[in-house]
């Protein structure tokens, strides 16, 4: 490919075509952040409410938004993990305010999320080849975006929060394995297991980071198994952050009376 | 079966310039490089466009066609209907040399600042022996074509020319976890990486694979693989703390 400096004395940004329109895309490329946005809005929305909502156990059912259940003076002792309960009496805010931040945290940094609020709240950019409408940028180089690089920590949070919803799910289901509440929770557990599994730093732990697959057998097996998951990553975190709103709104429901046909 | 397509195309010299509108005949199985070339042999015959292969393989003839980072042979007529005015504009990072040819020597001189290939002392080429399994992550980057429209749909220096010193951009961020990842590179890139070459810059926005023609998965098998090799060295206490703990070198050229 040839190339030849050009000659005109301007300064560089003037060397560019002097385009005038932010794009001059003609699909509808603002439809990606604007569902995104709106479906994100709507998730915040309801985990606010859930949060601050008491109606989160009905045995055997433990809605994910509160678990696990970690105060014993808002804690039923049957929702109790393993009936532990560290924080005493003097805790009675929400259950859910001690370990939503994890899960919380583990989204917030995650890969696909980053791409996706960038572009839906941010606009930096909207859209592939739309102007974003910042004067500066310096992305994830300083504070505070820096701080995106502690994923992999809540990425081992979010392992230890999958197991707890896993337990949560094999409790009901020996206490009532014909409630469709039971079979909601399984769902529930495998696809946010399967979210997490599929993670990049999760691909870069298992052998990412090596450069001699060949001298780790086990852990190239392993790297490959993630990577196929991880090839899914946007569509597991999008299905498995449905499957967790709509597990939690289902045992509140149920808890509230509002759902309570024989098997539910 | 032939029809008159309306083409609005960029024509100027050194950035200044306005979009020229054209009714130009369109055949059959043609592509949009196709219809330039037509332009040019019928109503335009100063209009620069750079080409080669007409194939999809030297990379030649990226430009914008609605707006998108697209090359110009690999873009099928029939992908547009025939009502339809197409823009046709050089890449917008690039400053304009001629019409749609731009001077990309951005990328060339980006390429220069990364250290080449360097295996261990003593190794001789010929002497290499390495297992599929090792090389073949690496090999996925080596389709690309230098088409160097990733780096034009970048927004880091798309929308920042300022930022074009920092960022060596994606194409060279790939070249970058080429070599880190390499069993037979001996330098270590992890630093250089995110100091150098602006790696902290990314915002993993994924345009460079969205736009890719080889279908390279740069930000997925390149760009995050790498900003995880950088939190193992810079931002991850454990790594540091097992280093100190066990005496492990820095590397993670395991």
């Amino acid at each position: 490919m040839t190339q030849t400096a050009a000659d005109s004395p301007a300064p560089a940004r003037r060397q560019r075509a002097q385009l005038k329109e932010r794009t001059l895309r003609t699909d509808q490329w603002w439809r990606y952040p604007l569902v995104t946005f709106i479906i994100f809005t709507a998730f915040l929305v309801y985990a606010t409410w859930a949060i601050f909502d008491n109606d989160f156990f009905v045995a055997p059912y433990h809605a994910p938004f509160a678990s696990p259940c970690l105060a014993e003076a808002v804690c039923p002792e049957e929702a109790q993990l393993f009936g532990w309960a560290p924080l005493g009496d003097w805790y009675t805010w929400p259950p859910g305010l001690l370990i939503l931040g994890l899960p919380a945290g583990f989204r917030f940094t995650c890969y696909y999320y980053r791409k996706a609020y960038y572009r839906a709240f941010w606009l930096s950019p909207p859209a592939c080849a739309v102007n974003e409408p910042h004067s500066k940028y310096t992305g994830e180089s300083r504070f505070p975006l820096i701080l995106q690089n502690i994923h992999r920590y809540f990425f081992y949070a979010a392992i230890v929060i999958g197991l707890i919803l896993a337990y949560d799910a094999v409790k009901a289901l020996i206490e009532k394995p014909a409630g469709v509440g039971t079979w909601v929770l399984i769902v529930n557990a495998i696809l946010i297991n399967m979210y997490t599994l599929s993670c990049h730093s999760c691909r870069h732990i298992t052998a990412g980071r090596l450069n001699h697959f060949s001298k780790h057998p086990i852990r190239y097996r392993a790297w490959g198994f993630v990577s196929k998951l991880n090839a899914k990553h946007q569509e597991l975190a999008l299905i498995s952050m449905f499957s967790v709103m709509g597990a939690d709104l289902y045992v509140r429901l149920v808890a509230k009376g509002v759902i309570s046909f024989p098997f539910a | 079966m032939g029809y008159k397509a309306k083409f609005r195309v960029w024509r100027g010299e050194g950035g200044e310039g306005r979009l020229e509108d054209f009714t130009v005949e369109v055949n059959e199985g043609e592509v949009v490089l196709d219809i330039i070339h037509r332009l040019q042999a019928t109503q335009a015959p100063d209009l620069a466009v750079r080409w080669n292969c007409k194939a999809g393989k030297c990379g030649s003839c990226s430009m914008e066609i609605n707006g998108k980072p697209r090359l110009g042979c690999m873009t099928r007529m029939s992908t547009f209907a025939e009502d339809e005015t197409i823009t046709v504009t050089p890449m917008r990072t690039f400053p304009v040399i001629k019409d749609l040819v731009t001077d990309v020597s951005f990328n060339y001189q980006k390429a220069r600042e990364i250290p080449s290939f360097t295996p261990p002392a003593g190794v001789q080429p010929g002497e290499y022996r390495m297992q599929q399994i090792d090389v073949e992550r690496s090999q996925e980057f080596r389709k690309c074509i230098e088409c160097f429209m990733c780096n034009n749909v970048c927004h880091v220096i798309r929308d920042h020319e300022e930022n074009k010193p920092a960022f060596a951009g994606p194409r060279f961020l790939m070249r970058i976890a080429e070599l880190d990842m390499h069993p037979y590179d001996v330098v270590d890139r992890k630093d250089s990486a995110q100091e150098d070459h602006g790696l902290g810059y990314c915002n993993i926005t994924k345009c460079c694979t969205e736009v890719c023609p080889e279908h390279i998965k740069i930000t997925d098998n390149a760009l995050i693989p790498m900003k995880e090799r950088v939190v193992d060295r810079k931002y991850d206490p454990l790594v540091w703390l097992g280093d100190k703990i066990f005496k492990r070198s820095r590397s993670t050229k395991g």
